[in-house]
């Protein structure tokens, strides 16, 4: 059911990091993630020029049924924060590795990651 | 929403079709349940604006008859179910000695001396108990039909024209004409052949709507002959997760996040289901309910609306001035109105509709405003 794209890194907390994009690296969240919260209605996002710590809580996503941290998957600067998803936070449940990207961060030391693979076996998906 | 982890969760005869359909399940009550089918928001919608399908077969169903059911349930509820007349239903509770809420069920007069309660579906082993052991004195039957039958509702504003489409043509009037909590029996007339249901027009969600009780072998026939008979005017099946916030907007209580046994039918706004003047006899709970009454509650359940985009949430405490003055029950942002609605106890002082609260959301206050529910009418 979950889609796990072989060109991203993956944290334990279900982000997904995008090295090769402009402006910094981009950040979301899995749809491991996103099946789990259901439809999401609120995300709350560090603001552009917050330093994040990776492992730690940078934010949080709130969804119909529940409310859930959001964890830096790495430490830096945030550059640019997805205002289309603040606006319309469905963006991350239908589009979730596209459109529905939360934020970008001048990284200056990543926190564990792990490939496609190794995020798809361990979630089961 | 209120959800248990037995390890041995029981499936509904509905199960295989929820499978076929990709549901997502969660144990409820002892169940395992559709949560959702796809989005929770687009299910929410289609009770709003058109029709949903729920499989609700984890209800309980009691079927209580003898000489002496309206005396026995007079003596056993906190309501007056012998004023009720045949075809007619009516929400009531099922209290200990004590006063406290053991559930929250609605009741059908089937005939003069036979009854259909039906009880939440975690609820129902201590509600067989109970009426069992109160019934010892009174000559009826107390029979638990609950894993032989299954119960399906249609809720929202096409669900008549659904059904009239199954409905045999010689009881159509008979539909068009059932009351809001009322019941009655019904053939359907389908591509699988007849189905005899018991057709109620009740509901969990605000809207209109029908719930159909019938045994478990028809179950899946009637559930694939609903879903293609509804299709074209937008029928969805419908998960818990939907259900929850379309009672939730409804300001309809859920036991276990309103309703326990710790909780006095006074604070929940449900004092007029206790018959205290109506009855004359005694019935379980009645003098610890008239001090209840007497005493008044310390709290009350009332509505929230949040200012903010933030929802409240069960267990989150209510505030003012940083002081604890409340918890919330039930709390999500609603779909239907765009902003956070919530349901709690807050002390009587802070009871009153227009009175601003605040409502700790993980540590930060938000303000919220006390209202009088339902958050959501029908128009």
């Amino acid at each position: 059911m979950s889609n796990i794209p072989d060109g991203l890194r993956y944290s334990a907390e279900h982000e997904w990091v995008d090295t090769q994009a402009s402006n910094g690296t981009r950040i979301g969240i899995t749809t491991v993630a996103t099946d789990a919260l259901g439809d999401i209605v609120y995300v709350d996002l560090p603001e552009a020029g917050a330093s994040v710590t990776a492992g730690e809580v940078c934010g949080e996503i709130e969804s119909t049924k529940s409310v859930s941290d959001l964890f830096a998957p790495v430490t830096g600067t945030v550059a640019a924060v997805n205002d289309a998803v603040v606006d319309d936070p469905a963006l991350v449940n239908s589009d979730p590795y596209g459109e529905g990207w939360l934020f970008t961060v001048e990284v200056s030391e990543e926190g564990p990651l792990m490939s496609a693979a190794e995020y798809a076996e361990k979630n089961g998906a | 929403m209120n959800s248990t982890d037995t390890g041995v969760s029981r499936h509904t005869a509905l199960y295989g079709e929820h499978e076929k359909l990709g549901a997502f399940f969660t144990d409820f009550g002892g169940w395992q349940m559709p949560l959702k089918y796809q989005s929770e928001l687009a299910e929410h919608k289609a009770v709003r604006e058109a029709a949903g399908l729920f499989d609700l077969s984890h209800m309980g169903e009691v079927r209580v008859t003898g000489p002496q059911a309206a005396e026995f349930l007079d003596y056993a509820l906190v309501g007056k179910l012998s004023a009720v007349t045949v075809g007619r239903a009516k929400y009531s509770l099922l209290c200990t000695e004590d006063g406290g809420i053991i559930d929250d069920l609605i009741t059908y007069r089937r005939a003069e001396d036979s009854y259909l309660v039906v009880p939440n579906a975690s609820n129902a082993p201590a509600v067989v108990a109970a009426l069992t052991e109160r019934a010892a004195q009174f000559d009826v039957e107390v029979a638990d039909q609950s894993v032989d039958t299954s119960l399906i509702a249609v809720q929202g504003p096409e669900s008549e024209a659904i059904l009239l489409w199954l409905v045999d043509a010689s009881q159509h009037q008979d539909v068009t004409e059932l009351k809001y909590y009322a019941a009655t029996d019904v053939l359907l007339n389908t591509s699988v052949g007849p189905i005899d249901v018991l057709l109620a027009r009740t509901g969990y969600t605000g809207e209109d709507g029908f719930e159909l009780y019938l045994p478990n072998a028809q179950a899946a026939a009637l559930w694939t002959v609903l879903l293609d008979a509804g299709k074209e005017v937008g029928l969805t099946p419908a998960g818990l997760a939907a259900r929850d916030s379309l009672r939730l907007e409804a300001g309809m209580p859920l036991y276990g996040n309103e309703l326990s046994l710790q909780t006095s039918p006074y604070a929940a706004g449900l004092g007029p289901v206790v018959a205290l003047a109506k009855k004359e006899g005694d019935f379980v709970g009645r003098a610890a309910l008239e001090a209840k009454k007497e005493q008044g509650a310390d709290r009350k359940l009332v509505g929230l609306t949040g200012q903010g985009r933030r929802a409240a949430r069960s267990h989150y405490p209510v505030t003012v001035d940083g002081a604890t003055i409340g918890e919330v029950t039930s709390g999500a942002p609603s779909p239907t109105l765009g902003y956070p609605i919530a349901m709690a106890y807050v002390d009587v002082a802070y009871a009153e509709p227009g009175t601003t609260v605040d409502v700790d959301l993980r540590g930060k206050p938000q303000p919220f405003d006390v209202v009088k529910p339902p958050f959501y009418k029908r128009g």
